[in-house]
This record gives C-alpha cells, structure tokens and sequence, in this order.
C-alpha cells in the first residue's frame, strides 16, 4: 500500500517523532522501578528526622541506601524530565521556543544528575 | 497559537462541571511538576550534606524543621504519594486493566484514600 505520508511531510520532519514508543517505554520502566525506590526512601526518610549529623551521613555510607540513592537520582531525574517534556511539548506551540526550553530543562535535569551523583559518591568516598 | 492569539476564547473551566476523574488526572500532572522542582531540592540538600560541613546542613535543618519548612515537606510528600497511587492506577490502564466506569470511579477514590493514608502514616512516624 502506498505510503500515506506525502514526501514533502517526510522531508520537513512533519508528523510524530521517531523515538516516541521509546519515551513511552522508558516513562513506564523509570515508574516501574520507582516504585519500590521511592516507598523505601519515604520511610527510610520517616524513620530519620531527628537524626544528628554524622547519623545521618552514616545512614548514606550504608552500602545499599547508597546504591539505592544513585538509583533514585537517575531513574527520578529521569522519570521527572521525560514527564515535563509532556507538559511542554503540550503547552508551548512555538516550535523554537518549544525547542529552546525543552532543551534548558534536559540539560539542567542531565546536570543536576551528575551533580547528585557526585555528590553522594563524595561522601560515601570521602574521609571521615 | 492560543497564548499569540489576543482573541476572547469560550469559557471552559469557569463554566463546566468537570468529573473527579479529570480532575485526578490533572492533579498527576500538577503533583509532576512539584515533584520535579522536588527531587531538584532534594539533589540539592545532598550537595549540602556532601560539603561535609556540618555549618551548612544545620542551617538546611533549620528551615526544613520550621513551620514553612514542614509545610513544605507536608505538600512534597502528598504530591509523592498522589503520584506514586495515580502512577500505579495509569500503569494498569497501560496494560489494559480497569476502564470500566465504575472501575474508574472506584479506584478514584481508592487513589486518594492511599495517598492520605500513606501520607498520615509517614507524618505520624516522623
């Protein structure tokens, strides 16, 4: 059958994007995997407030709160970004300022990743 | 095209009656975007613990332990748990599951009965 697309569509870029079963895909595995992330962290969180400092530091160094941590930043930040590129994809019409602000806000959410990242791993590494 | 366009539009929220399902699901989205602004404040009180200087995790412990403070940490840990019951009921529609109406209307409720209870229990422990 022939192609429904006119190849003028096709060589202005018109219609969906070619990833968007892997942004569908990889929206539902981050929620998949935050769930049990994010239950542990509320009540690990519940369970801590009056903690002291070194408490709470000591409470990082645990081996698996920090692998569970790193987890949380990447698949978060991710889950979280993915997600707002629904909204604004949604709410902003201009394609160049769509364009403009989606990439702001990947690139503060890739940013502030690594920035958490390293921050745990500082103090799980770190002396003291 | 809306926001450019000076043109008077027909009143839609100010005039219907809009179902609780849809306000749900405007409410995911709306808790998405305060959990956004959240996990970002949350990266930043690592970075604050990870100067490894106790000065600076006090003063965060201050505020977070002050009214404003714990009004924050109250609608955060809402918007967590609406998110999280809403993100599993959507989960399940994905798969096909639940588009019953009546179905529908029964997990609505049971979605924000989860969230308050879950965001209860965690309040009374902390």
């Amino acid at each position: 059958m022939k192609d429904l697309r006119s190849p003028l569509a096709k060589a202005k870029g018109f219609g969906s994007s070619t990833d968007a079963s892997q942004h569908f895909w990889l929206q539902r595995l981050t929620a998949l995997a935050l769930i049990p992330l994010t239950f542990w962290f509320c009540f690990s969180l519940a369970f801590l407030p009056h903690a002291s400092y070194s408490e709470l530091l000591a409470w990082i160094r645990f081996p698996l709160n920090t692998i569970l941590l790193l987890l949380l930043i990447i698949f978060g930040l991710h889950h979280g970004q993915l997600g707002m590129q629904v909204i604004i994809e949604d709410y902003i019409s201009a394609y160049s300022k769509r364009l403009a602000i989606l990439i702001v806000f990947k690139g503060v959410t890739y940013f502030m990743m690594v920035v958490g990242l390293y921050s745990v791993l500082r103090i799980t590494l770190g002396a003291q | 095209m809306s926001w450019n366009d000076q043109r008077p539009m027909s009143p839609h929220l100010q005039v219907y009656q809009l179902p609780l399902t849809a306000w749900l699901s405007f409410l995911h989205r709306a808790t998405g975007i305060v959990l956004f602004i959240g996990i970002l404040m949350t990266v930043f009180g690592l970075t604050i613990l990870a100067t490894q200087k106790p000065e600076h995790w006090h003063v965060l412990q201050t505020f977070l332990s002050s009214y404003s403070g714990h009004f924050v940490l109250f609608l955060m840990s809402f918007s967590l748990y609406y998110h999280l019951c809403n993100g599993i009921r959507h989960l399940f529609w994905d798969i096909g599951k639940g588009f019953t109406l009546l179905t529908i209307q029964r997990t609505n409720l049971a979605v924000l009965m989860m969230s308050s209870i879950l965001t209860f229990i965690t309040w009374v422990i902390a």
